[in-house]
């Protein structure tokens, strides 16, 4: 077909029209990235942060509130010349700091565009109200105040349980996508990170529009989009924000851990991992995150919930206990015991006390040959087939004590310890290839047994209870949150309720006998207040013993279980037993009627066994 | 005259109400975005300070114009009075060159008090009405020299005082009316060169005039053998010829970038490629000497002119451009990049344009062409508002609303039994089709920023009067004769 002209010439320009078309399709429909530039150019977004929630103690005080102070914002596109000798001033900050910052900018100015980046981190009100009065005096274009809320410790109370806030990462906030953005503040360790979901609250944002010489204009489609914060929901912890500060006191200089629980509901009313953070430090992490982090005795490692040490004598009373529910062991069974337990050429020492004794003396008095022969009738019981499965039964007596596994408490790294199991020995020895006197050291909580401090605490507690446990834990349902059922629920053991008053009775006496009785635990002792506790001197590879004490108070309806553990303390009696005792005492009445004891505790210094590796 | 009058037709069967409904919506939708840019800023319609209240007033007298150019003005007399309208407009447009001030480097505005005025819009008038008068009177048919002298002395004149004046984008507005003389006659070939020069100044910028040389090549070769049936042949002559250059280009710059000081890099593939070219070029003039084959001939001069432009090239665009033009154009070529400076407004324009999505933002809503985000905002990058607001859908509206316009005008310039006046819509088809390419062009990168307007749609008086006397003029020229037969 000829074309002629006139149809060529509209032919060309309807191919011209159609060409602008079809350019004007690929930048306005395919191509979205102009989207986002005329966002970023035209539009500030301006996130308003929420109050995090604040976290309570078990009688309202707080513990972790908020307090205000701002982050210096500027848009580097827009800075003039400003006065930085003014700037600094108001701020305290060096002037190298300031220009190294905007050097920064200048070297990412493609990237940062309009946005709005952060100069100054956390200034204070005072501060900001200096420079709010520079701004107005001189030519600050493009620099802005942005409120935020940082965490405020009213108590020097529970530093490392309840964890620290910190700015997000891109390491976090690639673990948890669509959640945070650049600047925001999550909890990264303890209670703050257990429940962040619930203390962060709701981000708001306020779009305005700007115009091309960043002068803010008014709202996007007059507020329609925007959205307010809505604050975090307040934490109610089971935590006595006094208890706790005195047991940290009572701790300090000494590397361990104290366990308080309310045994009627499992609540933890203390629990102290010395050394911890002091919460000044925890309000400004990042200036001490690593002089914490060099520090060989961690104090950022929660050693009272992930700590594995053997519980040493207070194991005792699970054997105890396991025996006479199995029926080997009754309160009227005696054993000889000469200054140990001797089996082949060898003998698992013991001290000084009298011989023969029962059930009760030998809780009282703490005799180790006592529970070598109560576990070698245990895993000799004709009952069972052999050793193995004497020994699995027993496992699983232990188990349902807690001991062996995660608690199930609203801790993130709960330790599990250790429970050694047939498999273990079979392991190491080799099937048919070890008996009781193998294994005995596991009679006083030796050997391969390992719990947490937690683990002693809620032992005690289930003591109190006569039989069971709830599951430990720190936060208490309030208004808005709601904790797991299974707090709530009683778990018992596999040992008939009707055993536990047996024991108790000696773990009374272990307290209550007088100096000179051979009571392990006269020490902590106090008038009228019915203490029954057990003491532990638990054997390490290295260095003294670890001095260990579990106790309740009072006998009849507990109202604490402790559990102490003074690494390298020596005896039990030494530091753990009137730690506990000073701990149990100021629960019940608020106060001690033994200054002397309580200065000798608060004042007291192990640190020097522990060498200084750095 | 009284019966004359009683069987003529009457204005409403006489003219082309389609024309004058996309005329009065384009005018519309102009009016409309000057408000949307300036309703931030002065949310009243009625205040002189507003420019959608100014540009209303516009277009009340642009309306007021056009009623005279229907009522007033015989249509008889536009032909008798092209030539001295040309000549006192050349005359302006030189003038306004020693009167006028400084305004962004270019002399082109006359200044009366508050109004100014532009004799390069008239001329587009003026240019049209003497284009058609030459054609017509002098019945140029474009088969010899005289026909083509004519005609390119009648634009070139003009084009050379409006360059002078520094007016460079209204300057290329009058290569559109190279359409007009492919409707009357001229060779297409003409077209072709044009399209060919372009292709040429753009691989010569962006790459290497090696790569322009050698499409030049490519074109006359294939131009030359494939309307005789002889592609075989070219597959077998010059596609090894043309494959062995590249490899030569390619082993040139690897040796010498390794080497930077051997004797091999005297050797440029550059010369290699014009020996090749000359070789060409004498065997087609021997060929066509012999055979009397006019299109060897053709090619031979077009080869001449393309390769002596290609080689001029970088000299043109030193010398004879102006450094912010310069920019322009290496900014669109994507050259150099230069978001802040010359590549501003066109970055700006773009991210509006694109912003707008499919349907756009809505009317008022738009943010960049709203907040001065986009330079020119009410003028000639009025488009950045519709693309913004209206999106992709208003786009394409406006643009068809055009294609439309010009598409009548052309309807009815084929309908004429006038040459003058078939001549004369061409001429305003060609106005407007380059002023829609350019203007739209560069507001979405596809040319370099010319500071020409959006015809009916962008602020100014001067140039809403313009169009609308190159518009009516032909409504009239239209209906003058609709009006008897």
């Amino acid at each position: 077909m000829k074309l002629e002209r006139k149809d060529r010439v509209l032919i060309g320009i309807g191919v011209a029209a159609l060409v602008l078309i079809v350019k004007l399709f690929s930048i306005q429909v395919l191509d979205s990235s102009s989207k986002d530039k005329a966002n970023s150019q035209s539009m500030v977004r301006m996130p308003i942060y929420p109050n995090r929630g604040v976290i309570k103690d078990r009688n309202g005080k707080v513990l972790v509130g908020n307090k205000m102070c701002y982050d210096i914002m500027v848009t580097p596109k827009t800075v003039k010349e400003f006065d930085t000798t003014a700037f600094c001033r108001v701020f305290n900050v060096d002037k190298e700091y300031v220009k190294g910052k905007f050097e920064e900018f200048a070297a990412n100015s493609r990237r940062i565009g309009y946005q709005q980046v952060l100069l100054l981190r956390q200034v204070t009100p005072e501060a900001y109200t200096a420079f709010a009065e520079l701004l107005a005096k001189n030519d600050f274009d493009g620099f802005f105040g942005q409120p935020r809320t940082i965490r405020q410790y009213p108590y020097n109370a529970g530093g490392s349980l309840l964890g620290y806030v910190s700015e997000v990462d891109a390491n976090y906030i690639s673990r948890h996508p669509g959640e945070y953005r650049p600047g925001d503040y999550a909890g990264m360790t303890g209670l703050e990170a257990v429940r962040e979901k619930d203390l962060r609250g709701v981000k708001g944002e306020h779009i305005l529009l700007r115009n091309s010489k960043n002068q803010i204009e008014g709202p996007y489609r007059d507020g329609a989009e925007d959205t307010e914060a809505i604050p975090g929901k307040d934490i109610v912890t089971t935590i006595d924000a006094e208890l706790q500060n005195y047991g940290q006191r009572l701790m300090k200089n000494k590397v361990g851990s104290l366990v308080a629980i309310e045994p009627s509901t499992g609540e933890i009313l203390t629990l102290v991992s010395s050394p911890c953070i002091d919460v000044d430090k925890l309000a400004d992490i990042g200036k001490y995150y690593a002089e914490l982090a060099k520090d060989p005795q961690k104090p950022m490692y929660n050693r009272a919930v992930s700590g594995l040490y053997p519980p040493g004598s207070c194991f005792k009373l699970v054997n105890c206990l396991i025996g006479l529910d199995e029926g080997v062991l009754t309160p009227q069974t005696q054993y000889p015991c000469s200054m140990g337990y001797h089996f082949g050429n060898h003998r698992l020492g013991c001290h000084a006390h009298k011989s023969p004794i029962n059930m009760e003396e030998s809780i009282m008095m703490s005799c180790n040959a006592y529970y070598c022969y109560v576990l070698k009738t245990m895993l000799e019981n004709n009952n069972y087939e052999n050793i193995d499965e004497a020994l699995r039964a027993w496992d699983e007596y232990v188990y349902s004590f807690g001991f062996g596994h995660n608690l199930g408490s609203d801790f993130p790294s709960e330790g599990k310890g250790n429970i050694p199991t047939p498999e273990t020995y079979n392991r190491v020895y080799g099937k048919g290839h070890w008996k009781a006197n193998t294994i005995i050291s596991i009679s006083i909580g030796q050997g391969e047994v390992a719990c947490t401090p937690m683990h002693l605490a809620n032992l005690s507690a289930t003591i109190a209870n006569r039989g069971y446990y709830y599951i430990p834990h720190i936060v208490k349902d309030s208004e808005g949150i709601e904790i797991d059922p299974k707090y709530h629920e009683k778990q018992y053991t596999k040992v008939d309720t009707t055993h536990f008053h047996k024991i108790i009775k000696g773990m009374w006496r272990a307290v209550n006998s007088g100096f000179g009785s051979g009571g392990t635990a006269s020490i902590a002792a106090v008038e009228g207040m019915d203490i029954c506790g057990k003491t532990g001197t638990a054997q390490v590879p290295h260095g003294a013993d670890n001095s260990v004490f579990i106790c309740f108070a009072p006998m009849d309806n507990p109202k604490i279980a402790v559990a102490a553990y003074v690494e390298h303390g020596g005896f039990g009696a030494t530091w753990a037993a009137p730690i506990a005792s000073l701990l149990v005492e100021k629960y019940l009445t608020g106060s001690t009627t033994r200054p002397d004891l309580e200065q000798r505790m608060l004042q007291g210094d192990l640190m020097y066994r522990f060498p200084s590796k750095r | 005259m009284i019966g004359q009058r009683t069987s003529q037709r009457s204005f409403a069967k006489s003219v082309d109400w389609l024309l004058i409904i996309s005329y009065l919506l384009l005018v519309t939708i102009g009016v409309m975005n000057i408000y949307s840019t300036v309703h931030y800023s002065t949310p009243e319609l009625f205040v002189w300070k507003s420019r959608a209240c100014k540009q209303l007033v516009w277009i009340a007298t642009a309306i007021i114009i056009a009623l005279v150019i229907l009522f007033v003005i015989p249509p008889r007399v536009y032909e008798p009075i092209s030539l001295p309208l040309y000549v006192v407009i050349f005359f302006l447009l030189v003038l306004v060159i020693f009167v006028s001030r400084d305004v962004k480097g270019s002399h082109s505005w006359f200044t009366f008090g508050p109004i100014s005025l532009q004799p390069a819009e008239l001329s587009k008038i003026s240019t049209s009405l003497m284009l058609s008068m030459v054609i017509s009177k002098l019945d140029l048919r474009f088969k010899t020299f005289r026909d083509y002298a004519i005609a390119g002395a009648v634009l070139l004149l003009p084009m050379l005082a409006i360059l002078a004046e520094s007016e460079t984008g209204s300057m290329l507005v009058y290569v559109g009316f190279l359409l007009v003389l492919y409707r009357e006659g001229i060779s297409g070939w003409w077209l072709a060169l044009l399209g060919i020069i372009i292709v040429v100044f753009v691989v010569t910028l962006k790459y290497d005039p090696f790569w322009a040389l050698l499409i030049i090549g490519i074109i006359a070769t294939l131009s030359n053998d494939l309307p005789q049936n002889k592609g075989r042949r070219w597959f077998a002559v010059h596609f090894p010829a043309i494959i062995a250059l590249i490899t030569y280009f390619i082993v040139y710059n690897k040796v010498c970038a390794a080497h930077p000081d051997t004797t091999f890099a005297y050797f440029k593939p550059i010369y290699l490629i014009l020996a090749c070219m000359l070789a060409l070029m004498v065997a087609y003039l021997i060929k066509g000497f012999r055979t009397v084959n006019a299109f060897k001939m053709v090619t031979v001069a077009m080869i001449a002119i393309c390769v002596g432009m290609s080689l001029a090239v970088p000299f043109v665009f030193n010398k004879v451009l102006k450094d912010y033009q310069q920019k322009r154009i290496q900014v669109l070529l994507g050259i150099i990049e230069d978001p802040r400076d010359a590549g501003y407004n066109v970055t700006q324009s773009k991210i509006a344009i694109g912003s707008g999505g499919f349907f756009g933002k809505g009317y008022l809503n738009g943010t960049q062409s709203t907040f001065g985000f986009v330079p020119e905002q009410s003028t000639d990058f009025i488009f950045c508002t519709i693309g913004e607001e209206t999106g992709f859908a208003g786009c394409t509206a406006v643009i068809l609303l055009y294609v439309l316009l010009i598409w009548r005008i052309l309807r009815g310039a084929e309908k004429s039994r006038e040459r003058f006046t078939r001549v004369y819509g061409y001429c305003v088809a060609s106005c407007l089709t380059m002023h829609l390419v350019i203007n739209i062009g560069m507001t979405i990168g596809l040319m370099p920023v010319i500071g020409i307007p959006l015809p009916l749609v962008s602020y100014g008086g001067s140039s809403l009067w313009a169009f609308t006397a190159l518009i009516f003029i032909f409504v009239a020229l239209d209906r003058n004769e609709k009006k008897y037969f």
